[in-house]
């Protein structure tokens, strides 16, 4: 059995250091169109006014329920959907900053290679006719590494640093489990040095003997290569395992941002509470599910008035009905959308 | 507990699939009993046969799968059954299925029909098994549906699947499963599409609505979380074969089998310590096709002995009293069945 090795914690705080990425009121509306003229009826509002930042070699954490805008999130940090409104400040190398949301795809073209994804599904994310020279080699290839002999070698590197042989270079995914097919996804994602990883799931379609592996892969290679991480996922016993810090989103606004420590000890909003509180523990001694919420997640195209939790949450009183609460910092690094934040005492997982 | 007779009683059952490319060994002389009220959960990974089990029991194996040996024994009323040797087809078979033994599956979506409301198929059901006309049938389901906790019943029963939410999806899959009072319930991963505070939603009901009824459940699942808050027995499966199995609290607080002991140490828990590595479990799950030779477990196994791990399969020996593994490190009395 390996040993438990610790890894050197985090600092969530730099206060001199300028975040990699700065996302600022960032808006996504898809509009809901009608009848031949596709007039517009309204709005699902998928991302709505999410701001938060991530810190060079940290991991950032989005979590929340389907259909909560978690990924539209990283879509639109990504470029792969272009969002409404709002700023994603991307901290170039030379120190300068790029606004993200307005760069046109030209623009684009050379800051496409400091951000990867590591996607879900690790088996229609690979195409089955390519080998996995060519599938990892070809964002080198595709970004000016026309040499093949150099191509092969830098395959083979990335590959014995996921922890794959490099003879099964010439071998296609349909060989290999799903673990190592993650293990080849992301060695495609780390091919070009990315700066940002966006990893959207990456453990959720694997089976549970295999995701420790994954998640330590993945701990490792931030560890070695100083990676920063936007890790996306809806697994509480995960996040809490792989981030620094965690954003929870509801109804596509975050509602509390921490460090995952305090986040997960002393959570302040009422839904990370109860969020925390349903989450299944692997102990028949240990009871969960003692906090109930009721009710269903609303849909963004139609979301309630005031604070969005407000039809589901027990400690609603008036206020929260009419007004939407604001995004306020409350202590030092612990961001909390809700107006009883300060008053409620909630439970949290030590 | 043990004095009582079980509702059902499951005795080395294998299940083949006759592929072209070979015969896959899916089930692997399984055996169980489930008594009256008991929640009894088989927890598992992908191809270690838990679903398989659960079809064969309900006799819906698809084609090339096949019960080759066993015995499914049903309790029904005094006299046992065997529903291994009945037509899958038959109308005994038919009888059985949603009136004694009902199905909770996974996907609710893909389990309704999109072209019939809701109420329509939950109606059909009662009918099938009830000799009921058309209006009381569908006053069953409005009660049915009341007490899954739907709300606006009448208005949802006239709706389509695609039209209700994944949780209100699931309820009304619950109160269809529920509507013929079977004694035995089979859920086979009902949560697992389903987001966490639904999920919640869903644990409670179940349990809730097993103690009003007495129903027993089989609860087939892959997430260790929700079988230790919900089963009382727990078998745990590995390609085919049983592991080990045991009342819930000593699998989780002794587990005695090397693959459920590196199982446990490896899910990431909300109460560990972030950013430290996980103990794993070394490889992957092997192909059903090369499984490999003695206890299928024995490649990644962190005490495997050369030359006994892979040429037996251990059988099931009973250990501390309470619990059972298949495994040569315990050499006790075999598990007498």
């Amino acid at each position: 059995m390996t040993g438990t090795n610790h890894l050197p914690s985090q600092a969530s705080t730099h206060p001199s250091a300028q975040p990699l990425l700065q996302v600022k009121n960032l808006k996504k509306y898809f509009p809901i169109q009608k009848g031949f003229f596709r007039h517009v009826l309204g709005n699902v509002r998928a991302v709505d006014d999410v701001s938060f930042f991530i810190h060079e070699g940290e991991t950032l954490a989005l979590v929340g329920e389907s259909g909560c805008g978690k990924t539209t999130t990283s879509r639109c940090i990504l470029r792969a959907l272009t969002p409404t409104s709002g700023q994603m400040l991307f901290g170039t190398p030379d120190a300068t900053r790029v606004d993200l949301a307005k760069l046109t795809r030209q623009e684009l073209r050379p800051l496409r290679p400091q951000m990867q994804l590591i996607f879900q599904d690790p088996y229609s994310s690979l195409n089955p006719r390519m080998t996995l020279f060519d599938i990892v080699g070809e964002p080198l290839l595709v970004n000016g590494m026309t040499n093949r002999r150099e191509r092969v070698e830098r395959v083979a590197e990335l590959l014995r640093l996921v922890g794959l042989r490099p003879e099964f270079m010439q071998r296609y995914p349909h060989a290999f489990s799903g673990g190592q097919r993650q293990r080849i996804g992301i060695a495609r994602a780390l091919a070009l040095h990315p700066r940002l990883v966006v990893a959207d799931e990456p453990i959720s379609a694997l089976d549970v003997s295999v995701q420790a592996q994954i998640l330590n892969l993945m701990l490792d290679l931030q560890k070695r290569m100083n990676l920063t991480y936007l890790f996306v996922a809806h697994n509480l016993s995960v996040v809490k395992h792989i981030s620094a810090r965690v954003a929870v989103m509801y109804v596509g606004k975050i509602v509390e941002t921490a460090e995952t420590t305090e986040l997960f000890a002393l959570p302040k909003h009422p839904y990370t509470a109860a969020l925390l509180a349903a989450v299944p523990v692997p102990d028949p001694r240990v009871k969960t599910g003692s906090v109930e919420l009721k009710g269903e997640v609303p849909s963004p195209a139609n979301p309630p008035s005031g604070c969005y939790f407000h039809p589901r949450c027990e400690f609603a009183v008036d206020v929260c009905r009419r007004e939407a609460p604001a995004y306020r910092e409350r202590s030092p690094g612990h961001f909390v959308a809700c107006h009883r934040a300060d008053e409620l005492k909630l439970p949290g997982i030590a | 507990m043990n004095h009582a007779t079980p509702l059902l009683s499951v005795h080395n059952l294998q299940v083949q699939f006759f592929m072209d490319e070979g015969i896959v060994q899916a089930v692997d002389g399984v055996s169980f009993d489930v008594f009256p009220r008991q929640v009894f959960g088989i927890v598992g990974e992908s191809g270690c046969g838990k679903s398989v089990t659960m079809k064969a029991i309900l006799q819906i194996l698809e084609p090339p799968g096949r019960i080759v040996k066993g015995e499914i024994l049903l309790n029904r009323n005094g006299s046992t059954i065997d529903l291994a040797k009945l037509n899958p087809n038959g109308k005994e078979m038919r009888d059985i299925r949603g009136a004694q033994i009902a199905l909770i599956p996974q996907e609710p979506m893909s389990s309704f029909s999109p072209v019939h409301t809701v109420g329509d198929q939950i109606i059909e059901a009662i009918r099938l098994h009830q000799p009921v006309h058309a209006r009381a049938a569908r006053q069953i389901a409005l009660e049915m549906f009341r007490d899954v906790g739907i709300p606006m019943p009448e208005q949802r029963l006239d709706e389509y699947a695609w039209q209700l939410s994944g949780g209100l999806r699931q309820r009304a899959m619950i109160a269809m499963a529920l509507s013929c009072h079977p004694r035995l319930l089979i859920a086979d991963e009902p949560t697992t599409a389903i987001d966490v505070t639904t999920q919640a939603q869903i644990l409670r009901l179940l349990r809730k609505l097993q103690e009003e009824h007495h129903t027993a459940i089989i609860f087939i699942t892959h997430d260790l979380g929700v079988i230790a808050q919900m089963a009382d027995y727990v078998q745990v499966m590995y390609l085919g074969l049983v592991m080990e199995e045991g009342p819930v609290d000593a699998i989780f607080h002794a587990p005695k089998h090397p693959y459920t002991q590196a199982l446990l140490r490896s899910i990431p828990s909300v109460h560990s310590t972030p950013r430290v590595n996980l103990p794993t479990i070394s490889g992957s799950i092997p192909h059903p096709f090369n499984r490999p030779s003695g206890c299928p477990f024995h490649p990644r196994c962190p005490q495997f002995i050369a030359g006994k791990c892979d040429k037996h399969i251990p059988p099931l020996r009973s250990v501390g009293g309470v619990q059972a593994a298949a495994c040569v490190l315990y050499h006790d009395v075999e598990v007498p069945r």
